[in-house]
Parts: structure tokens; C-alpha cells; sequence
């Protein structure tokens, strides 16, 4: 897969609000993929966690927000654990999965939940589920 | 010994069966859990937005409830309540802007501080009973019950709010040999279940289950202890449906630490509330011997 990299290319407005959002300096990254080897949903992933923290560095939005990767997190923290640069990968996760949010683009809607989840699953399921994957 | 109880949501809905057990091993270690007044929804999970300051009024608001009490210390059992209390807990301690904030937002209250020290029922039996008190209690020692100790991630991660700092986590080993029972370590112990993608991906989650379902069982262990009623919902409720599609899976049941430590206190199987967990468990447990089954 190729990838253009340009001054063109670059979206200083994407870069600055993730910096704001997650409160990381993600640029220290120095991409060694610990992130990926620990993430359990990495398989999944149309990008890995790696990608995307490199994506995020080079301002590519539509990389990394049209990805799934994001909404297959389940901020378990185990990438930040392992991260030998000490960097919070589930808050810049959690900043990219905000930029969609804030535009009212919901990934989970509440009322299409079948009967049956909302009847089953614990009430913490609910309540995570809506403040990670709803605005 | 008294002490302050936040039970969450969950436990007064789907995790009865975790809340009753709890309070009933408590009370035959003589301690009362006396339940927070006017508690709220912590919101179950930790706002990870930097310039998310509103998602931090409500644990905020439950621990300015535990200073109105006269405390300086609150319990829980749900692992996730306890990560996002203690996390809003950090902020409020480390960050005098955010903290002045929050108690400008919250003008009705009396401002909060941080004081509250917030603690996992594992490390309150550990540093407030004690594993020898819990030793001397035990009327029906586990023994020869191999635990599979599931800490998952709330517990643990990050590394400022794990209820066990040490090098080598054992809180939860203790805890089950306390019993008498053995502890049986396996790969899977601290690896993410999956949490609420259960709701948002499914199948997703039921992969995650299943790894870690496939780790307790390769080390032969006959039973799975929990604490957080997403991971008990995800290991334990679906399992059945993770089974029924990997036929070679045996079933291994799943249960929350507090009806494992009222077992083994020997009190009346009641306060368990076995009713709660997927019927196939109690047939299991009467197959391990833990509990009395009609042949």
C-alpha cells in the first residue's frame, strides 16, 4: 500500500485537535509496534494501533478516521502499559473516536440495540458502551 | 469494623449475586458495609479527554459523598466502578486546576479535595480483615478447587490505580489460597475480555472470551473467579453460545470472588444467589462438590 505524504497532505487543525484532546504527545513515538503485539483487538483492525499513531503524526484525518480501528478499542490499557515511551495510546484513540462523536456522527445508536441485549447485558455495559461509542 | 460501601448500579440490577454475597461474607467477618447515601452513577468507565471535565462530576460527586459521611475511605466490589473512582480520585489529587473547577461546577457541595482513599474489596480483605482473620473464618476450606484468578483489566491497569503495585501481582493468588483453594496462573489473567464491545462488535468480543476461556482451561484449572460483572457477563453469560460454536471448548464456570469467599465461610448457599448466574453453573459447582445437587 502506498501512501502520499505532502504539505498538501497534512491537516495542522487534525493534529492540534488530537493533541488537545488527548493530552499526549504522540509524536514521541518512536513506532516500534509494542502497541500492536499487545493489542488483543489488533486482528480486527483495519489499521493497527501503530498505523495509527503514525497516521495521526503525519495529519492524515481521512486515514485514520475512516479506520475502524478506533471503535474496536476497548481502552483496556494494555498498550499504554507496555509502551516504552510512556505514551497514553488510549486517549489519542479516544480523541480521534471524540472528533467523530462531537460531529453527532453516533457509531452506537441506543434505540437500534435489539430488545434482548438491552434486557441481558449489565448495566455497565450500557453505560461504557454509550460513553465511549455515542456524543 | 464499619466501613463505606459503593455497591454501583450494576450491583443494585444484573449483579445482585455479586452485591449479596459480598455483604454476607462481610458480615461473617464481622464488618458492615454501610451503603453511601445519595450515591450516583459513576459513569462506569474513566473520560480519557483531556477536555472532558464533566464527565468527572459524577465519581467526583460520589466521593464528596463519602467525606459528608465523616469517611476517608470508600469499598467497592465492581471493578469498574473502582478504576473510574479512583482515576477521578488521581485527577482531583494531582491537578489543582481541574479540581477547582470541578468544585466550582459542583457549588452546592463542599468543596472535595482528594482525601478519600478508594479500595477494591480484594485489597480491603487483604489490608483492613487480614488473610489470617479470613484463614481462621473458613469453615469449608476449598481445598483441592483450582482457581483461575481474573483480574482483566480494571483492576490493574493503569499501573497508579492497580490493586496490587507490587512487582508480581497477588492479591487475588492470596486471596483463593486463603480459601484453601489453589490459585492456577495462566496467560490470560490481566487480558481484556472485551468490556462493552460486546454491545458495539460482538463477535469481536466473543473471540476475546473465548482466549481467555481456552487459557484457564489449558491449565486444567475447574473454575474461573471474577469481579467485574462485564467480565462475569462476557466469560460467564455467553459462554454457552462460545461453546455451542467451538464444540472442542469444555465448559469451565465462572464465578464472582465474593460467592467463591461465602462458600468457603460456609454460609447458607441463599446469599450466593446462584439463581443469577447461567444455570449450568450450579450443576457444575454440584459436579466439583460445592454445592449440594438433586441426582
Amino acid at each position: 500500500m502506498s501512501l502520499q505524504i505532502s504539505d498538501k497532505t497534512y491537516d495542522p487543525e487534525f493534529v492540534q485537535k488530537l493533541e488537545e484532546i488527548s493530552g499526549e504527545n504522540f509524536h514521541k513515538c518512536m513506532q516500534c509496534g509494542t502497541c500492536t503485539a499487545a493489542c488483543p483487538m489488533e486482528e480486527k483492525m483495519e489499521e493497527s494501533p501503530r498505523r495509527i499513531i503514525l497516521l495521526s503524526h503525519w495529519g492524515l484525518k481521512e486515514k485514520v478516521t475512516d479506520s475502524n480501528t478506533v471503535w474496536l478499542c476497548a481502552t483496556c490499557q494494555t498498550c499504554y502499559a507496555r509502551c516504552p515511551r510512556g505514551i497514553d495510546i488510549t486517549k489519542v484513540m479516544e480523541a480521534i473516536r471524540q472528533l467523530s462523536l462531537r460531529e453527532n456522527e453516533n457509531y452506537v445508536e441506543p434505540n437500534k440495540i435489539s430488545e434482548e441485549t438491552l434486557g441481558d447485558v449489565p448495566q455497565i455495559a450500557l453505560v461504557s458502551c454509550f460513553r465511549r461509542h455515542t456524543s | 469494623m464499619k466501613t463505606l460501601y459503593y455497591p454501583g448500579c450494576t450491583l443494585k440490577a444484573k449483579a445482585l449475586n455479586l452485591d449479596a454475597s459480598a455483604r454476607a461474607a462481610l458480615a461473617a467477618l464481622d464488618v458492615e458495609l454501610v451503603e453511601l447515601e445519595r450515591w450516583n452513577c459513576c459513569g462506569a468507565v474513566f473520560s480519557l479527554a483531556d477536555d472532558d471535565l464533566i464527565r468527572l462530576v459524577a465519581p467526583v460527586r460520589d466521593l464528596a459523598r463519602v467525606v459528608e459521611m465523616g469517611g476517608d475511605e470508600v469499598v467497592t466490589t465492581c471493578s469498574m466502578c473502582y478504576n473510574t473512582l479512583a482515576r477521578a480520585n488521581e485527577v482531583v489529587r494531582e491537578d489543582e486546576e481541574k479540581r477547582d473547577t470541578l468544585n466550582a461546577f459542583m457549588e452546592e457541595e463542599p468543596d472535595y479535595d482528594g482525601r478519600v482513599n478508594v479500595l477494591h474489596l480484594l485489597t480491603f480483605l487483604r489490608d483492613r480483615v487480614g488473610w489470617d482473620t479470613i484463614r481462621s473464618k473458613v469453615q469449608k476450606p476449598l481445598e483441592g478447587l483450582k482457581v483461575a484468578p481474573y483480574y482483566g483489566c480494571t483492576l490493574v491497569r493503569p499501573a497508579s490505580v492497580s490493586i496490587d503495585k507490587g512487582v508480581k501481582r497477588t492479591v487475588f493468588e492470596e486471596f483463593i489460597e486463603a480459601l484453601g483453594a489453589r490459585a492456577v496462573p495462566f496467560a490470560e489473567d490481566t487480558n481484556c475480555c472485551s468490556s462493552y464491545q460486546v454491545v458495539s462488535n460482538p463477535e469481536a468480543a466473543e473471540e476475546s472470551a473465548s482466549r481467555i476461556l481456552g487459557s484457564a482451561l489449558e491449565q486444567e484449572a475447574d473454575l474461573i473467579a471474577t469481579s467485574c460483572p462485564l467480565c462475569e457477563y462476557n466469560l460467564g453469560a455467553k459462554q454457552s453460545e462460545i461453546r455451542e460454536k467451538k464444540q472442542d471448548m469444555k465448559e469451565i464456570p465462572t464465578l464472582y470472588f465474593t460467592q467463591l469467599l461465602a462458600m468457603a465461610l460456609g454460609l447458607d448457599e441463599k446469599v450466593c444467589r446462584f439463581d443469577l448466574n447461567p444455570e449450568w453453573v450450579r450443576e457444575s459447582l454440584g459436579t466439583l462438590g460445592l454445592v449440594e445437587v438433586d441426582s
